[in-house]
């Protein structure tokens, strides 16, 4: 996983509540096997006029001009910001796999939805929880200023506005702590084995039934 | 001894240690996989060289991408080339990492949230988890069950641990008594319409109360499986001898002594009587009417009788302007009485209402009669291999044929349509499933969660209706 450090980027306003991820990535494309390749068909119902399926040549469908990532303001962002309960719906981790491929590396809402949340960091994407009020303003200034662009500081936990102004945000110490460094979660796990078979063999005495094998 | 909610039990049970910054390393018990959200997690083992830690803790099944018609051919009967490789890539890599697999001509196979606790591997007092955000459903046997993702997939794999942050305590508790044709389901839309599809992010939901002890444990299965509409990971409900009875004989759970002592320490999976929850909601059973969404989230819903919301009444503009979008959608105007919307389809299967009980609900009402003529599809899809075998059993088969119901052989299908049975551009559909999103099943199509009887009530009228007054 990619260090996650300092980021400035392009904001992409995405100004709906309850995105779902199958609207992030709709389930026909969830039969690839591989992790890459899902940035073409994110938000694909949104993002283009005709019916998207896995293999299709996605540089001659028909887009959707109205959707927000077709605007070609918008084009090259890495910054999403949405409303709330971003990411609802499935488990599925293609959804943070299309919108990193896509480009995206933060994502600003006022509330997440848990699992979507949690896989975010799992990708080296950022999720920043901000106000309402916050997320608001930015929607505002995104809409009345082409080009505008945020400074995310992970280390220092802040965004900081083109006019240098800036707002502060919460990040779980251990997840910021994985993203700064790029660390794989198994492997620090890995480094607890011998709690892990001590609680089995505790586990055992207790609960033999939980560890009897079937074929 | 200070007092704990069930989830603070279960949760103490499982902790191998705790990190210096709260988060803990949670031990998983059993590990269910299927073919969508499992093939980068298994490659992810290979690239790194790793073995799944304990192989009996896991169990395997295609569900999402199988075909839900003729089975005779096996694999080859998967026509779309690339659903095929992601059905043969799970059968190599359970073979490759030795892993149990119900493949897709066992008689076991069905939808994984139904074939757990059909076989006994959903046990009481156990963490379960899956690549599927739907596992909260386990958590109707008083388990700690929630969806994980892939690359959580892949830690339970390496390590039978996950690193996680404990959730508050919420408990949804229903009093008094449903009314007759009043389901689980129907509880668990009033609930989400109540706390809304965010209501219970960062919570764990305790469920209790009488009106749901009355619920049998298919039902409690059904109103698991939604928790996770209402933002919470996780659901629960308490152990009683109903829990018990369920689990006794089935494959997987034990016998003879341990059994016993198994059975003794699952009585205690229950919140003590004075345990603190960090949010109670109450909802009056006897209230609650048969429930069908009308736009794009579980939260829009109404009871059968009502008509469709007026967006303009709405104060909060964020939620007026996504009730007009929703509307727009599923091509509704606001204050049309729901009973008057006409169906195109009607689908009853899904991890959510697919169990036998489902389908003799809607098999009780669909008897005798015929599907209206301006439904193009109604069908039946069952949970799992041997769901179908006992409803073939009870001549349900028949009934639904009889009726105009085609019947399917077991899986996810039109749940979300990743196989061939889908909506079409503007259809709309009547269904038992739990997501009614923008394109769920199918681009363009129009999803109306119900209850069973109720998907059958709107088969044999063309429109919704209620099912107590079917019949009529
Ligand atoms: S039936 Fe639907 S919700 Fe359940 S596991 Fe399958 S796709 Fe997911």
């Amino acid at each position: 996983m990619d260090k996650f450090e300092i980021h400035k980027g392009l904001v992409v306003p995405l100004d709906r509540a309850n995105v779902d991820t199958d609207a992030i990535i709709p389930k026909q494309f969830l039969k690839s096997i591989k992790r890459s390749g899902f940035g073409p068909n994110l938000f694909d119902d949104w993002r283009y006029l005709d019916t998207g399926e896995p293999g299709m040549d996605n540089s001659n469908r028909p887009v959707n001009t109205d959707f927000v990532l077709n605007h070609d303001r918008y084009k090259g962002g890495s910054i999403l910001i949405a409303r709330d309960n971003f990411g609802c719906g499935s488990s599925r981790e293609h959804a943070p796999w299309a919108l990193l491929d896509y480009g995206f590396k933060v994502i600003i809402a006022p509330s997440f939805a848990d699992i979507f949340f949690n896989n975010c960091f799992k990708n080296g994407i950022l999720p920043i929880v901000l106000s309402e009020k916050e997320v608001d303003d930015l929607f505002k200034s995104v809409d009345a200023t082409e080009g505008y662009a945020l400074t995310i500081d992970l280390p220092s936990q802040t965004v900081t506005k083109p006019d240098h102004s800036t707002i502060s945000f919460e990040v779980d110490e251990f997840r910021k702590h994985c993203l700064v460094n790029g660390l794989d979660d198994i492997g620090l796990t890995l480094q607890h084995v011998d709690d892990i078979r001590k609680y089995e063999a505790k586990r055992k005495e207790s609960a033999p039934w939980l560890f009897a094998s079937h074929t | 001894m200070t007092s704990k909610t069930l989830y603070d039990k279960l949760w103490d049970a499982h902790v191998v240690r705790t990190n210096e910054d709260g988060t803990a390393l949670l031990y998983i018990d059993r590990h269910l996989v299927h073919e969508v959200t499992s093939p980068q997690a298994f490659e992810g083992l290979r690239i790194a060289g790793r073995k799944p830690w304990r192989t009996d803790a896991a169990l395997a099944v295609p569900d999402h991408n199988v075909p839900t018609t003729d089975r005779s051919t096996g694999i080859e009967g998967i026509t779309d080339p690339i659903a095929r490789i992601q059905v043969e890539t799970l059968d190599k890599n359970c073979i490759d990492f030795g892993i149990t697999e119900f493949g897709m001509t066992d008689k076991r196979q069905g939808i994984v949230h139904v074939i757990g606790p059909e076989q006994g591997a959903t046990l009481p007092g156990m963490t379960v988890v899956c690549g599927d955000s739907h596992t909260s459903t386990h958590g109707a046997f008083a388990a700690l069950a929630f969806g994980i993702g892939t690359s959580e997939v892949e830690h339970v794999l390496a390590t039978q641990c996950l690193i996680q942050k404990k959730s508050k305590n919420m408990l949804v508790r229903v009093d008094g008594q449903l009314g007759s044709g009043v389901t689980a389901k129907d509880v668990v839309l009033a609930i989400i319409g109540r706390i809304g599809t965010a209501g219970g992010t960062g919570y764990a939901i305790e469920f209790g109360g009488d009106a749901i002890r009355s619920l049998s444990v298919e039902g409690r299965m059904t109103l698991c499986n939604m928790a996770i509409e209402a933002g919470a990971r996780a659901g629960m409900v308490a152990v009683d001898e109903k829990t018990i009875e369920y689990v006794k004989g089935r494959p997987y759970a034990p016998t003879g002594n341990v059994w016993d002592k198994a059975k003794k320490e699952w009585e205690k999976l229950h919140s003590d009587d004075n345990a603190v929850f960090d949010k109670t909601i109450v909802l009056n059973g006897a209230e609650i009417e048969p429930q069908v969404t009308w736009g794009t989230s579980p939260e829009m819903v109404s009871g059968i009788n009502a008509s469709i919301p007026d967006p303009d009444n709405e104060s909060d503009p964020v939620k007026s302007d996504s009730m007009k979008r929703a509307l727009e959608y599923m091509g509704l105007t606001a204050n049309t009485p729901i009973s008057e919307i006409k169906i195109d389809k009607v689908f009853i299967g899904s991890c959510t209402n697919s169990r036998i009980e489902d389908l003799r609900a809607a098999a009780e009402v669909a008897k005798g009669n015929k599907v209206a003529g301006n439904v193009k599809l109604a069908m039946v899809v069952p949970g799992s291999g041997l769901v179908k075998e006992q409803a073939e059993q009870e001549g349900l088969d028949k009934i639904f044929v009889k009726a105009g119901f085609e019947w399917r052989e077991p899986g996810c299908s039109m749940c979300l349509a990743m196989n061939a049975d889908r909506l079409e551009a503007g259809e709309r559909c009547a269904s038992t499933s739990n997501r009614n999103f923008e394109g769920r099943q199918g681009q363009g199509g129009r999803t109306h969660l119900v209850s069973p009887a109720m998907a059958a009530a709107a088969a044999i009228k063309g429109h919704f209706a209620d099912v107590r007054e079917l019949g009529e």
